[in-house]
C-alpha cells in the first residue's frame, strides 16, 4: 500500500459538555477513497470538518503528508471540498464559478481559462461554462461544484453527502464518475455518506462511526462479510438477529430451539446474539429427519423482488421473523405460498456471533 | 451527535485553533462596528440611567427623582393617557388593518395594487403631518368639523387619529405576511368537512394569523406611546409620557426629571419589544412548515364589499395627505383661500428655511450610505465570523437594542452622554455627524434583521469553500455576498433614507443651527404656529421620500432583470 | 487584492474624517450668536450690524425661548455660544445665577433706560427692546360667536368666553411664564391663583409656543389669544382680522437682552457685538418691531401696536420672577396640567 497521507491521533470533539467525537484515530493512505458511513449524528461530518479545520477538534492530532495542520485554519490547509448544497456562487458562471480558486494565484488569463475549460471536460460540461449554476440540473451543479474543487489541484478532496440531494438515477451514475475521476487523478478523497451502497460501491476502505467512536475500518467486502460489531451488522446490508445462550462447544440456545455455530475464534459465551444475513439462509425441501440448524416456520410475507423473493418466516417460538433470501426459480419450486410453512437451513459457518447489547 | 456527557476525568485545555488573517480581520472589524454601538448607544443609554438618580448639581440622590415623579400628579396622569391612546391606538389599527389585510389576501378586489401602495403612504410622511391635516379638517375651522359632532379634535380624538394614521402600514405589512403564509390544504380541508365560512373563519383563518396578530399590536402599541410628533401637534392639553419628555427638558430644563420620564417610557417600549420577539419565533416555527398558497376564489358579492371597504380607507389616508398639500397652498385659511406659494418661503419662517430641507437630504443620504454599510457588514460579521462568541453575542444584543429605545429617550440620551465636556467625543456635538450616528442608531434593528435575514438565506457553505479555495474573506464579501444580497441592502438604504427623513423624536435634541432639519423644522414652525408653512415642508418631505421609493422600485426592477439569469431558480 | 480591500476601508475612513469636519468651521471672526428674535428678522439684524463691522460673521442659533434657554443652561459645562442677543431678561438672570455670563459694560451703558440693564455693575446683560403681553383676539369669530370685545385680563373669566381662550402653557414657554408671573404681581400671590383658577375655566388649550395662540386667532383657530404685542402686530400686518387688546390691569412683560457667555473665545468681536447691540442704530432698528425700546426717547410709534404700552406696563420684578420661577411653575401644573384627563 502507499504511504500514510493524512494521520487522525486521539481526536475528540466536544460541543459543551457532549462529545461528538471520542478518541478517533485513523490512517487514510495516499489516493485512497475512503467513505465515512454512519446514521446521522454520528459524528462523520464533524469528523470531515476537523479534518478541513472548518471546526477544529477539542483534542487530538491531525497531520497531512507528514506536516502537523491540527490547529490550522481552513485557508492554511491543502484541500477541496464539496458540499451536499453545492454551494456554487449564484450569481457567478459556470466559468467563474471554477476559476474561483485560480484567480489571484498571479496566474495569467489565459492559463485560467484553459484550466477551466480543461476541468469542465474532465467533468462532462465541456459546453456550459457560460451558463448561471441556477440554469443546471443538480446533477450538473455538482459537477462543477466538483470541479470547482479539484481547480486548484488540492491534495486531499472532501465530499460533505455530495449525492444525497440528486435523486436516485442522477445519484448512480454521478457515483461512478466520482470513483473514475478519483482514481484517474489519484488525488485522496474523504467522502461522508450515510448511505451504505454509496460506500460499498465507491470506497476503498468504508470507516463506520457510530455514537462519536469507529465502530469499524475495513474494506467494503470485510465490512459486508465480517462486520465487527452487531451496530455494523445491521447497518450494513440486512441482517436477521437472534438472542441466544451459550451452552458451549458452538451450541446455542433460544426461545425457539437450538443453533450450532462454527465460526471461527468463537469465544463469546453467556447471552449472545446471534446474526444472518438473508442470503445466507438455505431455502430447503421439508424433511422429516432434522437437518443441522433447520428451521421451520409459517410464511408471513413474501416479497417479489425481481431476481429474487424475500420471504418472511415466522417460527414457532422465536421473537422474530426470519428473512430469507432465494431466488425467484427456487422459491417457485419450492412452492413457498403465504400461510404455508416453508423449511430453511442455518449454515453453522455463516452465524455471527456478537455479544448481548447491555 | 452523541449525548454522552464527556466522561474525561481531567479537565484537558482544548485546542487553540490558530486565527488566519482574515479571522483576524474579521476580528478588528466586529469590534469596530461594536465600538460604535457601544459609543452610539450603550453608553448614552447608561448617562441617561445614571442622570436619572442624580439631582442638578450632580449629587447622587437614588431613586428620589422617581419617588418625585410619582407624587407629581400631573406627571403620573401622563402614564394613563399614554398607555390610553396606545390601547385604543391599538384596538383601532389592528381592527381596521385586520380588515383590509383580509381584502388584499382572500378576496379579488379589483385594484389591489393601487390599494396596496395608498395604504403605505403614511410611512413617507412625518408623524407630525397627519396632526395638522387634521387641524384643517376638524379643527375650529375645519372643512369638515361636523365628522366630530361637537368633540374637540384637540386631545385624544386628534391624538388616536394620527397614531391609527400612522400606524396603519406597520399593522398592515405584519398582518398580510401572517394571513400570506396560510396553508390552502387546511382551507381544503376544512371545505371537505363542511365547515361554513364562519366555521373556517375561526378555527383556520384566525388561529393562523394570531402570532401576527399578536406582533401587530405590539408593534401598534410601541409606535402610539413612544410617538412624539401627532401629540404634540394635535394633543392640546393632553399630556403623554412623549410630550412630558419634552417639556421637562425643553420647558423647564428639567434634565433630571427628562431623565426619569425616559426610564418610565423606557418600560413599556421595552416589554412590547420582548413580548414580540418571544411571539415572533413561534410564528417562525410555523412558517418553517412549507404550505401551499391559497389562492381566492372570485366572489362577486365579497370582493365588492372589500373593495368598498379598501376606498373608505383610502379617501381616509388620501383625505389626509391631500388636505396638506391644500393648506400649504392657501394664501391665509379659512380667511383667504386663494393659492400662493407664499407658505413656501421658509426662510421667512422658524425651523431654518429650505437648508433644513437640503440638510435633510444630505442627512439621510449619510444615513443611508454609512448605515447600510456599517449595519450590513456587522451583520455580516455576525453571522460569519468566527471567534469572539461573546462579543459576537453582545453585538447581536446591542443590535436588537435599538427597537426598545425610544427615539426621544435615544436624544435626551445623547444630550447627555455627548455633551459632557469630560468627554472628547464632544467634537460631535451639534454636528452633522452627531445626527447620522443617532439616526443610523435609532432605525439600526430594522436594518439588522433585513440583512440578518438575507445573510441566512444564502448558503452556510459559501465561506467554506472559499476558505478551501485559499480565497480572502473579502474578496467572497464583495463578489457572491454583496451581490447576492443586494436587494436586502437596497431595502436597507431605502429604509434608513426614509425614515431619516421623517424622524423627529431623537434628533429634535440634537439639531444645531447648522443642521437644522426639515422634519424638526415642521415641528418648530407648527409650535410657531405657522401651521400652514409647516404643512409645506411636511409635504416636501413626503415628495421626497416618495421619490425615493419610487426610483427605488425601477431601481430594484433593472436589478431583478439583469440578475434574473441566476435568480430564476430558487427551486433547486 | 489586499491593496483594493485597504482602499476601500480607507475611502470609508476617510469620508467619516470628512463628515466630522461638517459643522466645525472655523474663522477668526465669526461669532456663534444665540438668539430667540423672531427668524424672519434675523436676517435684518445681521446685516446691520455688517453695515458697520463686516468683519465678524454672526452664525445664529435661533430658537423659541424655552429651547434657547434650555440649550444653554444643558451646555453650561461646555459652552457653544459666543454671544446671546435676544433673549428674554428672565432666562439671562438665570443664567446669571449660574455664574454663565461675563460681565461688561458696553460703550453708551448710559444712554440706556436704567430699567433696561442689569442691576450689577458691570452689568451681565443690557436690554433691546421689551415685548409685552397682550390679548389677540379675532373679529370675525368673535362675531360669529357673539363675544363682546374683552378690555382687561378678568373679562377674560367671564363665562361667554368658555373655551374660546387659549394661552401658552408658562411650562413650555417664556411668554406663558411670563403672563403667569404678572397676574401673580398684579393681583397679588393668592389674588393671582384664583384669577387663574377662573381664567383655567375659560380655556380650550394651552399651547407649548407663545406666539401661538395669537396665530391661532388669527387664523380663526381660537378666538382669543393670550400672547404677546409684536407677534398681534405682525399677523394684523399679514391681512389677518385681528384686534390687540392691551387690559386695562396692565401688561406683563420682559425684555429682549443680549449678554456675552462667560468663556468665549472670541471676547473682542463678542464685546464689538454687545456695544453695537445698544447703539442708537440698533435702537431704532428693534423700533422696526417693538414699540418700547431701550433707550425710549428714539421710540416712534408703530404700525398696529396699541399706543398705550409703555403706560400698561407694570414694574415687573424680574429677579422675584426668576427666583419663583420653579415653585410657580410646580404649582402651576400642579393645578392645570394635571386636569388634562381624556375629555370624551
Amino acid at each position: 500500500m502507499a504511504s500514510v497521507f493524512l494521520k487522525i491521533d486521539s481526536l475528540t470533539k466536544n460541543f459543551g459538555s457532549f462529545t461528538a467525537l471520542r478518541d478517533i484515530s485513523l490512517e487514510v493512505f495516499e489516493g485512497e477513497f475512503v467513505c465515512f458511513l454512519g446514521p446521522s449524528g454520528c459524528g462523520k461530518t464533524t469528523l470531515l470538518r476537523a479534518i478541513a479545520g472548518l471546526d477544529i477538534q477539542t483534542q487530538g492530532r491531525v497531520e497531512q503528508a507528514g506536516q502537523d495542520i491540527s490547529v490550522l485554519p481552513p485557508s492554511e490547509r491543502d484541500f477541496g471540498i464539496v458540499f451536499q448544497s453545492y454551494a456554487l456562487f449564484p450569481n457567478l458562471s459556470v466559468n467563474k464559478n471554477v476559476a474561483y480558486g485560480l484567480e489571484s494565484r498571479r496566474s495569467k488569463r489565459e492559463e485560467v481559462d484553459q484550466r477551466v475549460s480543461e476541468l469542465l471536460a474532465l467533468v462532462d460540461l465541456a459546453d456550459q461554462g457560460k451558463k448561471y449554476p441556477s440554469q443546471l440540473s443538480g446533477g450538473q451543479q455538482q459537477r462543477v461544484a466538483l470541479a470547482r474543487a479539484l481547480a486548484t489541484s488540492p491534495g486531499l478532496l472532501l465530499l460533505d453527502e455530495p449525492l444525497s440531494a440528486l435523486d436516485a438515477k442522477v445519484r448512480a451514475h454521478l457515483r461512478q464518475e466520482i470513483k473514475r475521476l478519483q482514481k484517474r487523478l489519484a488525488v485522496t478523497t474523504i467522502m461522508v455518506t450515510h448511505d451504505q451502497e454509496e460506500a460499498l460501491t465507491m470506497a476503498d476502505r468504508i470507516v463506520v462511526m457510530n455514537h462519536g467512536v469507529i465502530e469499524q475500518i475495513g474494506t467494503p467486502e470485510q465490512i459486508y462479510a465480517t462486520p465487527a460489531s452487531a451496530f455494523v451488522a445491521e447497518f450494513i446490508g440486512t441482517m436477521n438477529f437472534v438472542s441466544a445462550l451459550a451452552t458451549g462447544s458452538g451450541t446455542f440456545t433460544h426461545a425457539g430451539g437450538s443453533l450450532d455455530v462454527s465460526a471461527d475464534g468463537l469465544k463469546e459465551s453467556g447471552q449472545v446474539r446471534l446474526a444472518i444475513r438473508p442470503e445466507d439462509i438455505y431455502l430447503s425441501q421439508g424433511t422429516d429427519t432434522p437437518r443441522l440448524n433447520q428451521v421451520v416456520g409459517e410464511v408471513t410475507a413474501a416479497e417479489y423482488l425481481g431476481a429474487f423473493v424475500r420471504i418472511s418466516l415466522a417460527p414457532e417460538g422465536w421473537e422474530s421473523t426470519l428473512q430469507v433470501d432465494a431466488s425467484t426459480d427456487r422459491a417457485a419450486a419450492l412452492g413457498i405460498k403465504v400461510g404455508a410453512p416453508a423449511y430453511v437451513e442455518l449454515p453453522p459457518e455463516k452465524i455471527l456471533v456478537y455479544p448481548e447489547a447491555v | 451527535m452523541a449525548v454522552t456527557p464527556s466522561s474525561l476525568s481531567a479537565p484537558v485545555r482544548p485546542l487553540k485553533p490558530k486565527a488566519s488573517a482574515d479571522d483576524h480581520v474579521m476580528r478588528l472589524f466586529i469590534l469596530m462596528i461594536g465600538l460604535y454601538l457601544v459609543i452610539a448607544l450603550a453608553l448614552p443609554l447608561y448617562a441617561m440611567f445614571s442622570k436619572s438618580v442624580f439631582d442638578s448639581e450632580g449629587a447622587f440622590v437614588g431613586l428620589s427623582n422617581y419617588l418625585e415623579y410619582f407624587r407629581t400628579p400631573a406627571l403620573v396622569y401622563s402614564i394613563q393617557n399614554s398607555l390610553f391612546i396606545g390601547v385604543i391606538t391599538t384596538v383601532i389599527t389592528v381592527s381596521v388593518a385586520f380588515v383590509l389585510a383580509y381584502g388584499f389576501t382572500r378576496s379579488r378586489m379589483p385594484g389591489k395594487p393601487i390599494f396596496k401602495t395608498i395604504t403605505m403612504i403614511p410611512i413617507l410622511m412625518p408623524s407630525l403631518l397627519p396632526g395638522i391635516a387634521l387641524i384643517y379638517l376638524f379643527g375650529r375651522q375645519g372643512v369638515v368639523k361636523w365628522m366630530l359632532f361637537g368633540h374637540d379634535v384637540y386631545g385624544p380624538i386628534g391624538i388616536i387619529i394620527s397614531e391609527v394614521f400612522f400606524t396603519l402600514p406597520h399593522a398592515l405589512i405584519i398582518i398580510v405576511t401572517a394571513l400570506s403564509i396560510a396553508d390552502a390544504r387546511l382551507y381544503e380541508a376544512a371545505t371537505a368537512l363542511r365547515a361554513g365560512p364562519v366555521r373556517i373563519f375561526f378555527t383556520v383563518t384566525l388561529p393562523g394569523v394570531r402570532y401576527g396578530l399578536i406582533s401587530a399590536a405590539f408593534v401598534v402599541f410601541t409606535l402610539a406611546v413612544t410617538d412624539f410628533g401627532a401629540p404634540k401637534v394635535i394633543g392640546g392639553s393632553f399630556n403623554v409620557l412623549a410630550t412630558d419628555i419634552y417639556k421637562q427638558v425643553i420647558g423647564q430644563q428639567n434634565f433630571q426629571m427628562g431623565a426619569v420620564v425616559s426610564v418610565v417610557l423606557l418600560i413599556p417600549a421595552a416589554l412590547a419589544f420582548f413580548v414580540d420577539r418571544l411571539v415572533q419565533k413561534k410564528q417562525v416555527a410555523l412558517l418553517s412548515a412549507r404550505a401551499v398558497a391559497l389562492e381566492p376564489k372570485p366572489n362577486k358579492r365579497f370582493d365588492m364589499i372589500m373593495m368598498v371597504y379598501a376606498i373608505i380607507v383610502s379617501i381616509f389616508i388620501l383625505g389626509i395627505l391631500g388636505m396638506c398639500q391644500f393648506a400649504a397652498l392657501f394664501k391665509f385659511f379659512p380667511y383667504n383661500l386663494s393659492f400662493s406659494l407664499k407658505n413656501y418661503q421658509f426662510d421667512l419662517m422658524d425651523g431654518g428655511g429650505w437648508d433644513s430641507y437640503f440638510n435633510s437630504i444630505e442627512m439621510a443620504t449619510y444615513a443611508a450610505v454609512f448605515g447600510t454599510i456599517i449595519v450590513f457588514y456587522g451583520a455580516y460579521l455576525v453571522e460569519k465570523g468566527k471567534g469572539l462568541g461573546v462579543i459576537r453575542g453582545a453585538f447581536q444584543f446591542l443590535a436588537m437594542l435599538p427597537m426598545a429605545v425610544p427615539g426621544l429617550v435615544l436624544g435626551l440620551a445623547y444630550i447627555f452622554f455627548f455633551n459632557a465636556p469630560s468627554n472628547p467625543l464632544n467634537v460631535l456635538y451639534h454636528t452633522m455627524t452627531i445626527l447620522v450616528i443617532s439616526t443610523i442608531v435609532h432605525f439600526y434593528t430594522v436594518a439588522h434583521l433585513t440583512a440578518s435575514t438575507a445573510l441566512k438565506q444564502m448558503d452556510a457553505q459559501f465561506e467554506s469553500v472559499a476558505a478551501s479555495l485559499k480565497q480572502p474573506f473579502y474578496r467572497t464579501f464583495l463578489r457572491v455576498t454583496v451581490p447576492v444580497c443586494t436587494p436586502a441592502i437596497l431595502d436597507i438604504s431605502i429604509y434608513l433614507f426614509v425614515n431619516a427623513m421623517t424622524t423627529v423624536s431623537a434628533v429634535v435634541f440634537l439639531y444645531s443651527p447648522h443642521t437644522t432639519l426639515a422634519s424638526v423644522a415642521v415641528l418648530n414652525m407648527d409650535d410657531a404656529g405657522d401651521i400652514a408653512p409647516a404643512a409645506a415642508m411636511g409635504m416636501m418631505i413626503f415628495y421626497t421620500a416618495a421619490g425615493v421609493k419610487i426610483l427605488h422600485y425601477l431601481l430594484s426592477r433593472g436589478i431583478e432583470a439583469r440578475t434574473q439569469a441566476w435568480r430564476i431558480s430558487s427551486a433547486n | 487584492m489586499k491593496k483594493s480591500f485597504y482602499r476601500g476601508g480607507s475611502l470609508v475612513a476617510g469620508a467619516l474624517l470628512a463628515m466630522g469636519l461638517v459643522g466645525a468651521t472655523q474663522a477668526a471672526t465669526e461669532l456663534t450668536v444665540y438668539t430667540a428674535v423672531e427668524a424672519e428678522d434675523l436676517k435684518k439684524y445681521a446685516a446691520r450690524f455688517n453695515e458697520d463691522h463686516p468683519d465678524i460673521k454672526i452664525n445664529w442659533v435661533r430658537d423659541s425661548t424655552g429651547i434657547v434657554t434650555a440649550k444653554l443652561l444643558a451646555e453650561k459645562e461646555n459652552p457653544r455660544a459666543d454671544v446671546i442677543w435676544g433673549l428674554a431678561a428672565t432666562s439671562l438672570l438665570l443664567m446669571k445665577g449660574e455664574g454663565m455670563l461675563e460681565a461688561y459694560a458696553p460703550k453708551g451703558l448710559n444712554a440706556l433706560d436704567p430699567k433696561f440693564r442689569d442691576k450689577s455693575n458691570p452689568p451681565t446683560w443690557t436690554g433691546m427692546d421689551a415685548w409685552v403681553a397682550a390679548i389677540c383676539v379675532n373679529t370675525v369669530e368673535a362675531e360669529k360667536n357673539k363675544l363682546p370685545m374683552p378690555t382687561s385680563w378678568k373679562d377674560l373669566t367671564k363665562p361667554v368666553y368658555k373655551g374660546h381662550v387659549a394661552m401658552p402653557n408658562p411650562n413650555s414657554s417664556g411668554t406663558g411664564f411670563l403672563d403667569v408671573s404678572s397676574w401673580l404681581q398684579l393681583f397679588g400671590e393668592e389674588g393671582g391663583w384664583a384669577y387663574m383658577d377662573a381664567l383655567h375655566q375659560n380655556i380650550g388649550h394651552y399651547t407649548h409656543s407663545g406666539s401661538k395662540p395669537c396665530k391661532q386667532a388669527a387664523s380663526g383657530e381660537v378666538a382669543i389669544g393670550v400672547s404677546f404685542a409684536f407677534r398681534g402686530a405682525k399677523s394684523k400686518a399679514s391681512g389677518a382680522p385681528l384686534e390687540v387688546i392691551i387690559p386695562s390691569e396692565g401688561i406683563g412683560w420682559d425684555m429682549e437682552a443680549t449678554a456675552i457667555v462667560k468663556g468665549t473665545k472670541n471676547m473682542a468681536a463678542a464685546k464689538t457685538l454687545v456695544d453695537w447691540s445698544i447703539t442708537e442704530k440698533a435702537n431704532k432698528m428693534y423700533n422696526e418691531g417693538y414699540a418700547v425700546i431701550g433707550i425710549q426717547r428714539l421710540a416712534k410709534p408703530v404700525e398696529h401696536f396699541p399706543d398705550n404700552i409703555p403706560q400698561a406696563m407694570i414694574d415687573n420684578d424680574f429677579e422675584w420672577a426668576a427666583n419663583n420661577r420653579k415653585r410657580i411653575l410646580a404649582e402651576w401644573q400642579k393645578r392645570y396640567d394635571s386636569k388634562s384627563e381624556p375629555k370624551s
